[in-house]
């Protein structure tokens, strides 16, 4: 056991900066953001994957010996060889071309499906929240109509008009999804307008663009992405579903859905005709869903905790 | 409170009358003739006249939307063009019963299992119960509905024999079917109810009710779950009107006779009469069930009946 005496301590020379220099070094938001998903396991993982099925998408149908409409009827129905890695379906397609132009269309929906709505949701939300009055209330009341109407009414009517097709599904999702981010945006924009760094902005004689996009636009851009990144998702399930009931992509045009839909009716035979396009469609949904869940936390500083 | 009633009375009535008007004027100008497409045949032009004048499209457009109107306000909604002499009420008369009874045994089951496994995920933050719980929810909302039927069907249906497969027969014929119904809307409300029990944990009042020297029982039942419960009375109204008006494609799969997969057929064979008639009924009972979730949520929430 030593003593400690008084000359054991050396004198550190003063600075003034020392009590700064102790802070970490400041991050930008984005910064901070991405620094949080890259050590995030889980999100590392699912943003992986999300590559991994983007970049298949695009190359295994390239790269295949096989287009995805090409029949042969001698080869109908063959379970999974070197030959046909996924099998064959009924007419001899070859599953696996087909599994990946069909994530070509679901992926697109579930992009475009998503992202559409999003912002068809903030400019009319936005315009009603900034503008107020009888704009205002004039959107609300069509959108507590527009909610009440049940989406399938949209849908059909889409697709009475349109056809079936990816535009159809699309067109429909936008329909049906702008009104809740637009109620969303417009109470968020409620909530700025009147703030103190939008007033000071007033006063100083900014004008109404800088204070749209420079004062309360970043303010619900966080909230936005993970809008965006979790409706993903839930568009490529309704692509799935509306497929499913024969009101999407139908054959020879493939999707997920339309793989499901052609796979369940003969499932109980051919159970791998189901089982891949199923399983590829699952692990997509839970994938950009635990995401999104990541994505949420690292911009919710509320939430990191 | 009577403000608040008679306002969300009034918008009630208006988003009706659109839903009935604007879907009317879409079908009405809907490509095809419907007549032609449903009867089967090919029929001669006297024919086609006779039974365009019989269903009454042969009359300006303004005059079929006043007498249907008028039928409605009747409660009448018309005839299916599809299947010959049958009325579009009596079919919903038929198809909603199944329907619903489905989905209410869908929803009996999915609400205290729903609630019981988040608390239970809450309560064990962390620990393996939670990560299990939070592994099925993650997948009972990833894996499509079609997935889980097909799944369940090989099973317990064409493996172990327990059930049947599919059609509508009596009791044994709704387990497998309200079972995928119901793992879908279990695995949403475990994972909100999650969420809000893990909010709800560092509110001001649980603490005050902590340092008050609460029990640990009452300071859950009474401050936790009662005010988790209350932002998820809006979400499970919508969540039982959208569960009793059927699932087409649980109805599809199952070979189930309910409005779901009346709705579909209708829609493949342009049975105008049929596809307006459904929505109709459809979106009013939404409005209705709008309303009725509103009002209660007022009562139970008094801070709604302030700010609206």
């Amino acid at each position: 056991m030593s003593i400690v005496t008084k000359k054991d301590f050396v004198m550190v020379r003063e600075s003034a900066g020392a009590a700064d220099s102790i802070v970490r070094p400041s991050e930008s938001f984005v910064k901070s953001v991405m620094r949080k998903m890259r050590t995030n396991k889980a999100a590392v993982v699912t943003f992986s994957y999300i590559i991994l099925v983007t970049a298949l998408a695009i190359i295994a149908p390239l790269v295949s010996r096989y287009e995805f409409d090409m029949t042969n009827i001698m080869d109908g129905n063959k379970g999974p060889s070197s030959l046909h890695w996924f099998g064959t379906d009924a007419v001899g397609r070859d599953m696996w071309t087909r599994i990946w132009v069909g994530a070509r269309v679901s992926l697109t929906i579930g992009l475009f499906g998503s992202i559409i709505p999003e912002i068809l949701g903030i400019i009319i939300g936005g315009i009603a929240g900034y503008f107020g009055g009888v704009i205002d209330s004039v959107t609300m009341r069509i959108i507590d109509v527009g909610v009440c109407i049940p989406s399938l009414v949209y849908i059909t009517m889409l697709m009475l008009f349109l056809g079936g097709g990816p535009v159809t599904i699309i067109a429909a999702l936008a329909m049906v999804g702008w009104m809740g981010p637009a109620r969303n945006v417009r109470g968020r924009v409620m909530q700025f307008k009147n703030r103190e760094f939008v007033l000071a902005t007033k006063t100083l004689g900014g004008s109404t663009g800088r204070l749209i996009f420079k004062n309360i636009m970043p303010n619900i851009m966080g909230q936005l992405v993970v809008n965006i990144t979790s409706g993903i998702p839930a568009a490529i399930f309704m692509e799935a579903y509306l497929s499913f009931i024969g009101m999407g992509v139908q054959s020879p045009m493939t999707s997920w859905g339309q793989l499901s839909q052609a796979g369940a009716a003969v499932f109980r035979i051919y159970p791998y005709q189901l089982l891949f396009p199923g399983v590829i469609i699952s692990v997509t949904i839970l994938m950009f869903y635990i995401f999104g869940n990541c994505l949420r936390d690292a911009l919710d500083p509320k939430l990191s905790n | 409170m009577k403000k608040y009633i008679l306002r969300r009375v009034i918008i009630s009535i208006v988003t009706i009358w659109l839903i009935v008007t604007i879907s009317f004027f879409l079908v009405h100008v809907l490509p095809g003739n419907p007549i032609a497409v449903n009867s089967g045949k090919i029929l001669s032009t006297e024919t086609l006249d006779k039974l365009t004048e019989y269903y009454g499209l042969d009359r300006p457009l303004s005059e079929q939307y006043l007498i249907y109107m008028k039928n409605l306000l009747h409660g009448n909604l018309g005839y299916s063009y599809k299947y010959a002499g049958q009325t579009v009420n009596g079919i919903i008369a038929k198809t909603f019963p199944v329907s619903a009874q489905l989905g209410l045994q869908a929803y009996l089951i999915s609400i205290p299992l729903g609630f019981l496994f988040g608390i239970i995920a809450a309560k064990r933050r962390g620990k393996t119960v939670d990560y299990l719980l939070v592994g099925f929810s993650a997948l009972g909302v990833s894996v499509p509905v079609f997935i889980v039927a097909a799944l369940l069907q090989l099973i317990f249906a064409v493996e172990l024999k327990w059930f049947p497969v599919s059609l509508w027969k009596g009791f044994s014929y709704t387990i497998l079917p309200t079972l995928t119904l119901a793992l879908g809307s279990i695995a949403g409300r475990t994972r909100s109810m999650r969420t809000l029990m893990l909010e709800i944990v560092n509110e001001d009042y649980v603490k005050t009710a902590k340092a008050k020297g609460l029990s640990k029982a009452v300071i859950v039942w009474r401050h936790q779950i009662k005010n988790a419960v209350i932002p998820m009375i809006p979400m499970m109204g919508m969540e039982l009107v959208g569960i009793l008006m059927g699932s087409f494609v649980v109805e599809n799969i199952f070979a189930i006779p309910g409005i779901g997969s009346y709705f579909v057929t209708s829609v493949q064979a342009l049975d105008y009469t049929m596809i307006l008639g459904l929505t109709v009924f459809l979106g009013v009972f939404v409005v209705i069930a709008n309303f009725i979730v509103d009002i209660i949520y007022g009562v139970i929430d008094p801070r709604i009946r302030v700010t609206k």
